[in-house]
């Protein structure tokens, strides 16, 4: 080499002494990184769009599940009808059922439109009756007997419009389907816009579906999202609790301090395994385990809990691993220099570093479990529930139900007004998994400050 | 042929001492031998470290003086599959008895690391930690003086008294070596190890270290291992020639490197393999 170096003179670029250079194929190379270049953005392309169309399709469908068509009207208490003994006893004034408080409401109906000069030619007072929704009588019911004074006022009760009328003003309904439709007529229709001329009639924003309780089949105008919604928070409160500790001692045991032998090798497979295991299995085993066999009641957000915290922990587990092994040896060593017992240097140095993984982990973790259905169907939170859970911890105990569950059953009923609200179900649920990503970066921020 | 079988047929290596042993022993070490598993890493190291001096280990990559180093404050311990055979006292008190926490051993041996490696917290922090969990500090004030004249100390104090809140992993890699002394002189050892402390540094950084060697050689025994031999000539008085797992030759400084005895350590030191 130095005699060959030598030999070439210096400063002068000859061809001759240099060794011949194989075709490598430049052009080829620059060639092949943009093609990948441009199979990338085209890959990303694609994702983004999936997602723009998801969220438009959703947004389009679901938005107006928050508006709701209301009717208000002035309501005679008539106490012959509603408190026959005359004493406001509310015991005793039970005994007048919806059907009595229907008939009040269709009168109450007819009588203030005319009142209010609203023209109801050529329309039956039973279809008069029909644009309110089937809910009224109890709403109006629920509330005479909350309060019994009422009785032989006159109040101005306002209540749902029929999902058919609702959906005459969200465009699901015209005036052609009208006439197909049994349900509604078109001059249902036309009295409905003469009401809304009246100012009897108004679209405004629905509370009821975010904090009232669902509602059956006939009456979807009234269906709500509040003990779905109450029902998740409680689950994912219990998983939170219950996964994280659990996932992150785990976690630290088999990282830090697990002899390295074949039996931490098969628990280290089957974890990994289990976080492939379909989640239905892990309703099966919520049934078998928490339900027959532990005797926790049925539908319960913490029975919910526990089988999504089972579902959960492989992939804390997994994620914390990840970030322990993340964080350098030297820091550790460092610690163990000084004279830190090896559960201060943990806790001391690399758990801090290991947060921010950890945390990143945990999220998506939950995230998973928020919109776990499949488990939940099998532990019998996919029944019908009226009354809203007491609050905890009794209320982790009482029938609930969950937002994905509501998604899936609202999606099979038959009336159309469902689809709107499985959409604004997926929208609440959207907002949900967004609220908690940004709590991930707010606290993973934090964490990231203390260096 | 097992492990043991090994041991037993081997002959044992005869160190050759140029020069007479330390006068103050600080770590007595006889026989010591390390295993990774079925391979063993050192064969029966016997070397005294002298009190208040400062003791080089030189030799090639590989030949062992790392792990005798991490012998003497049973950072070998953190190892799953090694293991520690021989004798090795500090003050006269084996280290590796049942009744010896390793804990408070790590206290009394300090260490300094290749890589600079200060914790993710504030200067401040950094080396208020080992006074914080010895409970080495009183009160408050106590802490911030400890931390002050551990600073000191480490020639860091002027370059950071501004700044003790803010990151030590900010400081140039020189400072976090220093820092790193000072974190181990805060906890006031009485023998600190370095285990190549100047190999990630530039010239200057190295020259500052080497400088605090000197300064700490008056109030603390040090092990040092290096690749340099300069350095080792620069900084120590006793020089060790580790060579595959052996201890070839250990003396004077001076003597080591203008009168070697063995003919291994001869050429090493002149450069002809290592």
């Amino acid at each position: 080499m130095t005699e060959i170096s030598a030999s070439a003179p210096v400063g002068t670029d000859n061809d001759a002494t240099r060794p011949k250079r194989r075709d490598i194929g430049i052009k080829r190379r620059y060639a092949a990184e943009n093609r990948f270049r441009a199979l990338g953005i085209g890959a990303v392309s694609i994702a983004v769009l999936a997602l723009v169309f998801l969220l438009i399709s959703i947004l389009s469908n679901g938005l107006s599940a928050f508006r709701q068509t209301f009717v208000a009207f002035d309501v005679t208490l008539d106490a012959a009808v509603l408190d026959k003994a005359g004493n406001r006893d509310p015991a005793e004034m039970a005994k007048v059922t919806t059907i009595g408080y229907g008939n009040l409401l269709k009168k109450a109906l007819a009588a203030d439109l005319e009142a209010r000069g609203v023209s109801t030619e050529g329309i039956s007072s039973k279809e008069i009756a029909g644009l309110l929704s089937k809910e009224a009588p109890a709403q109006l019911r629920n509330r005479v007997l909350a309060d019994p004074g009422l009785v032989g006022q006159t109040i101005s009760f306002k209540t749902y419009a029929t999902g058919r009328i609702d959906g005459y003003y969200k465009g699901r309904v015209t005036m052609e389907s009208a006439a197909l439709d049994s349900n509604v007529s078109p001059e249902q229709l036309t009295l409905a816009d003469r009401m809304r001329g009246a100012g009897m009639l108004t679209v405004g924003f629905n509370t009821g579906f975010l904090f009232g309780p669902d509602a059956s089949e006939l009456r979807p105008e009234a269906a709500g999202l509040g003990i779905a919604i109450l029902g998740s928070a409680y689950m994912m409160i219990l998983v939170l609790v219950m996964s994280l500790p659990l996932g992150i001692a785990a976690s630290i045991y088999l990282e830090e301090f697990a002899p390295q032998n074949r039996f931490t090798d098969l628990i280290e497979v089957n974890i990994n395994n289990l976080a492939a295991v379909p989640s239905i299995v892990f309703g099966l085993l919520g049934l078998a385990i928490f339900i027959n066999f532990a005797g926790l009641p049925q539908s319960a957000p913490v029975v919910g809990a526990l089988v999504l915290t089972l579902m959960t922990l492989p992939t804390i587990i997994i994620a914390t691993r990840a970030a322990l092994k993340a964080v350098p040896p030297s820091i550790r060593e460092a610690a163990l220099g000084i004279g830190a017992s090896k559960m201060q240097a943990i806790f001391h140095h690399v758990l801090p570093l290991a947060m921010p993984g950890i945390l990143t982990g945990t999220i998506i973790g939950l995230a998973q479990a928020l919109g776990e259905t499949a488990p939940l169907l099998l532990i019998g939170m996919v029944a019908f529930v009226r009354d809203f859970p007491a609050a905890p911890p009794e209320g982790f105990f009482d029938p609930a139900a969950a937002l994905p569950v509501q998604v899936y059953n609202w999606t099979q009923r038959a009336d159309p007004a469902f689809v709107e609200r499985a959409s604004g179900a997926i929208i609440v649920l959207l907002v949900f998994l967004f609220l908690m990503n940004l709590i991930a970066i707010v606290l993973r921020r934090q964490f990231e400050r203390r260096w | 042929m097992s492990v043991a079988e090994a041991e037993k047929t081997r002959e044992r290596w005869q160190t050759v001492m140029s020069g007479p042993a330390p006068e103050h022993i600080k770590m007595h070490t006889r026989d010591v031998c390390v295993f990774y598993g079925a391979k063993q890493a050192l064969f029966d190291v016997d070397l005294d470290i002298g009190e208040r001096e400062v003791t080089a280990l030189i030799g090639p990559s590989g030949c062992g003086k790392s792990t005798y180093l991490r012998c003497l404050n049973r950072m070998n311990d953190t190892i799953d599959i090694c293991r520690v055979t021989g004798k090795i006292e500090l003050e006269g008190e084996d280290i590796y008895a049942p009744s010896i926490d390793v804990v408070e051993l790590r206290a009394r041996v300090g260490m300094v690391f290749q890589k600079p490696n200060p914790f993710a917290k504030s200067i401040f922090d950094n080396v208020a930690y080992g006074p914080r969990i010895h409970g080495l500090a009183g009160s408050k004030s106590d802490l911030e003086d400890i931390v002050v004249s551990s600073l000191k100390k480490a020639g860091l104090y002027n370059e950071v008294s501004d700044r003790l809140h803010e990151p030590g992993t900010g400081l140039s890699g020189g400072q976090q070596q220093r820092l790193c002394i000072a974190r181990a002189i805060a906890v006031n050892p009485e023998v600190i190890l370095m285990d190549e402390p100047c190999s990630a540094l530039d010239p200057i950084a190295t020259a500052k270290v080497e400088e605090l060697i000197d300064e700490l050689r008056e109030n603390y025994s040090i092990v040092i291992v290096t690749h340099s031999m300069q350095q080792a000539a620069r900084v120590s008085q006793r020089t060790a020639f580790f060579h595959l797992g052996i201890l070839v030759e250990v003396g004077d400084t001076d003597r080591m490197f203008t009168n070697p005895q063995d003919q291994r350590t001869q050429d090493y030191i002149t450069g002809r393999f290592g």
